[in-house]
Formats: C-alpha cells, structure tokens, sequence
C-alpha cells in the first residue's frame, strides 16, 4: 500500500507526467463542456468523425516530416467540423451516414500514407490508441489558451447555448443566429479533439465528449447541473485514468475511457435508485 | 387594428412553388386557424411567418410595431426533446432570450416575467422538475408559457395538441382560448383538427393547391372549400391521421 501511494506521488516527478495532467485535465474539461451541447443535439458522432480526420492528417504531416504536425491537422480538422456540420444538418446523404463516410476515408488515406512513407511505423499504435508520453509543451499550453476560450464562451453564451440546444426552431424564430453557435462548438470541439487526440488516441478521444454528458443525463435534471457535473465526471475519471496508467503500465486512452464507462454504471444504477426511491413515496 | 398581413406572398423549396400568391390580413386580438391538407405547405407559412424562411414573392408586413422577433412561437416537439434534461423554470426563462439582444444574461424582470407565466398556465408545481419527467399535456403548457415570455401580441402555434389524449386537448385548446379572449393575444394556429377549428378561431386560412380561402369562420362554413372539407371530415369521424409532412 505504501508502495503505491509513493510512486502516486513520484507521478508528479516527471516533467511528462505534469504536462500530461494538466493538458489532460484541460481537455477533458473542455470537451465535457462541448459534449453536453453535442450529444443532446445528436451530433455525438461528430467528435468520432473528427478525430479519424485528425488521425488522417496527423499521418500525412508525419509522411511530410514537418517538425509540428499539429499546424497541419489543425485547420484540417476544423475545416472538416463545418463540413459535418453542414452534412448533418442539410444534405442528401443523412448526417450519421455522412459521418461514417468521411471518418472511414480519412482514417484509410491515413493508414496507407502511413503505410506508404513508414513514417508512423513505430508510432501507429500510440496515435490509434494514445501515448501517455506524448502531450508536449506546446500542446499543454495550447490546452490552457484553449480551456480559457471555451470557459469564457461557455459563461457569455450560456443562455444563447441553451435555447439552440433545447429547441433550435424556437431559438431561431426568436432572433438567434443558431447556426452561428453550432458553428461555434464545432470548431471549438474540433481544436479540443486535435490538442487530446495523441494522449487519448484518435479512436478514443471522442469518449471524453460522449461519456460525461451521457453519465450526468442519469442522475441530473437541469441543464446546468448537467453541465458543471460532466465538467466534474470528466476530470475525475480523466485523473483517476491517469494515475491507473501510470502506476499498472496500462493503456493511458484506454484506461481513461474504462473509468468513464464505470462512472456511467454507478449514475445509472444511482439514477435507477432514485427512481425507485420516488415512485415508492 | 392590423397586426400582421401578407401581401401576394409565395414560398418555394428549389423550383417548386408551394405557396402562391397568397394574401391575408390579421387583426390584433383575431385567432386564425390554418388548415389544409398535408403538404399544402402549412409548416412552409409558419416557417415563412417566422422568418426563418424567405418569400420567393411578395412581401410579409407587420404592423403597429410588431418586431419580426416578437412572436411567440409553438413548435412542433422534436425527439431530442423529449429526453431533455432541464427544469421548467430554465426552459420557460428560455424565452426571453428575444428581449436579450447582446447581452448575455437574463435581467431581474425577465426572471420576473418568466415567473409570471409560469403562474399565468397553472404549472408553479412543476417549476423545479425536469421537463423530460413531465407528460405530453405538461410539456406544452410548459413550451406555451415560454411561447408567451417571447411575445405578448402574437402566438403562433403548430399543431399544439397533436399526440394530447382527448381530455387534454380539450383542456389546451380551452386554455389558447382564454389567452385569446381575456389576455387579448392574437393567435395564429395551424391544425388538423377542422372541428376545433371552426368551434374556437374567428378567421380560416384554408390552404389548397389550385384555391385557398381566407375569411371569418362563418363565412367559411358557406364556402364551397369549408362545405367539401367538412364533408369529407364529418363522413369519417374518427378518422386517424397519418403525418409525413416535413
């Protein structure tokens, strides 16, 4: 016991580990944030979407040996965010078709430029699944500029968010320019997914929009204590993720999502209780 | 006095023209009711009257005022809506988000306001509960409360009590009348329901492909449009309808 609890506290020796708990913990709390709005207006897939886009590029940067890939993927990914977006909602081919569409070509032109150019061999697996090792400085202080813009949109536009959420005809009818923060969440989903995307892996990163909104719609009945208790979900699991990684050697992404699915379990079955606990009364 | 009127007004999607020429005129304090078969392009006039979508001939006015953002709007519900997880008093607090502008956060007389409605549709009880724990009838008198903190002139509502069981239609459309009579709000309703219809509104707007009608209820009843669809409808009364419409 003591032995674990020591190397808990060694986690904070290394300079990697720092960065990746504070990059981490940042991006998880920014995608909470933009997960609640996405997964209750149906666009959970999005996220997926985006991040085999984000894998795609990633691949044909490394194939390019540009010394920060990220300055590729990028405006790639928030290219491809209005994209969907625009597939989603208006278009002859149906939004989740779209969707899998765009994530599968990406993913295939990403794995055979790969392939072609033996530029990832080495790193294929980390960038599928993700590499604890990988969040660098410059992504952590990418995460903070971009965990303070998402906060302070989300306070301004709070009202704004929850109207074209709940009722996107009403809002409109209304006088709010919808599309425009739908736009807005998109793109910042997009940057969100691009910054985790080496930690998490692009085939998990989306678990970290779709679990802490999908687990506090359990439990929670108002819009904002499903937001703040998300922001929470996604901290805690993303931590407790972590320090797992670190101290059993296991699958930082992974292990992560694992976390979340558990916390998902305990709020249904808490939200479940609840119930039965009511219709007792 | 006039509050809303249009003039010539057509609507179409691509090269097909669903509306055509149409024009009427609405007084303050009037109830129109909307009716006409699916794809009559019912849902393309709300859309239209909204502004949310752009006449492709003639000219939609308001008048004494009327703000293209004043109205109070009932939208049909959507499936993301029914597992939503947010109190009444947000959703209902929601429709003030018209008198905001650029401002990001609701004033003490919006709160106020909000309230107000809330006791004005009888649902203080549900205030802190979760809209998604509520029952068809009470999710529209909730979307109708946050329909009258965007607008105190004019409500318009689309198809309020489709999937209502009887007695809650009855109740809704009692209570629609009460806005319209007492608190003097003009409305304007589309609906399948021609018997309601032409027991509550004061005017008709009967859309038809080849010919629409516009006038008071009475005169509806004599006109050869009203006489065949009543018809039709009374020969079936317990007809079910099967919605497609988009």
């Amino acid at each position: 016991m003591t032995e674990t609890l020591e190397s808990f506290f060694q986690m904070f020796e290394y300079d990697f580990m720092i960065r990746a708990i504070v990059g981490g913990i940042l991006v998880s709390l920014c995608a909470a944030l933009l997960g609640v709005s996405l997964v209750l207006k149906r666009y959970s897939m999005i996220g997926d979407g985006l991040s085999h886009v984000g894998f795609g590029s990633l691949a044909i940067a490394a194939s390019m040996n540009l010394t920060s890939p990220l300055h590729l993927a990028m405006p790639v990914v928030v290219i491809s965010a209005f994209f969907l977006l625009r597939l989603s909602s208006n278009s002859k081919i149906k939004g989740d078709a779209a969707i899998a569409l765009v994530s599968t070509s990406a993913l295939a032109i990403g794995i055979t430029v790969a392939t072609m150019t033996k530029s990832m061999d080495t790193d294929l697996n980390s960038y599928l699944f993700g590499s604890i090792l990988s969040m660098s400085e410059q992504d952590m202080w990418f995460s903070v500029v971009l965990s303070v813009i998402v906060l302070v949109l989300f306070v301004i536009f709070y009202n704004k968010i929850f109207a074209v959420t709940f009722d996107e005809n009403f809002a409109k009818a209304t006088g709010t320019k919808a599309g425009i923060y739908n736009m807005i969440i998109a793109m910042l989903t997009a940057l969100t997914i691009v910054v985790g995307m080496k930690m998490m892996g692009s085939l998990l990163i989306s678990s970290l929009i779709i679990f802490p909104a999908i687990t506090s719609m359990r439990v929670c009945k108002r819009f904002i204590t499903v937001i703040i208790s998300s922001a929470l979900v996604s901290v805690i699991c993303f931590f407790i993720g972590l320090t797992i990684s670190y101290l059993y050697s296991t699958p930082v992404g992974a292990s992560i999502v694992i976390v979340n699915l558990a916390a998902l379990v305990l709020y249904s079955l808490t939200g479940a209780g609840i119930r039965l606990v009511r219709t007792r009364k | 006095m006039k509050l809303l009127e249009c003039d010539n007004v057509s609507f179409s999607y691509e090269n097909t023209e669903v509306i055509k020429n149409l024009s009427f005129s609405l007084n303050e304090g009037e109830y129109l009711c909307i009716v006409g078969e699916n794809g009559s392009g019912k849902s393309t006039l709300i859309k239209g009257l909204l502004g949310l979508k752009p006449t492709s001939g003639g000219k939609i006015i308001r008048w004494n005022g009327l703000r293209p953002n004043e109205t109070g709007y009932l939208p049909q519900q959507t499936p993301t809506q029914k597992d939503f997880p947010a109190s009444v008093y947000e959703v209902v607090l929601s429709g003030r988000l018209n008198s905001r502008g650029f401002r990001p956060f609701y004033s003490r007389e919006d709160k106020k306001i909000a309230e107000d409605n809330i006791r004005r549709l009888g649902i203080e009880s549900l205030r802190n509960q979760s809209y998604r724990d509520l029952s068809g009838g009470q999710q529209q008198r909730v979307l109708l409360a946050r329909a009258l903190c965007a607008s105190k002139r004019l409500l318009l509502l689309d198809e309020p009590v489709t999937g209502l069981d009887p007695l809650i239609t009855e109740e809704m459309y009692r209570l629609i009348e009460s806005l319209n009579k007492e608190e003097k709000i003009t409305i304007i309703m589309v609906s399948h329901d021609i018997g309601a219809a032409v027991k509550y509104a004061t005017h008709i707007l009967h859309l038809n492909d080849n010919k629409s009608f516009f006038g008071t209820t009475a005169d509806y009843l004599k006109s050869s449009t009203g006489r065949s669809f009543l018809i039709t409808d009374d020969s079936e009364p317990h007809q079910t309808e099967t919605r497609n419409e988009k």
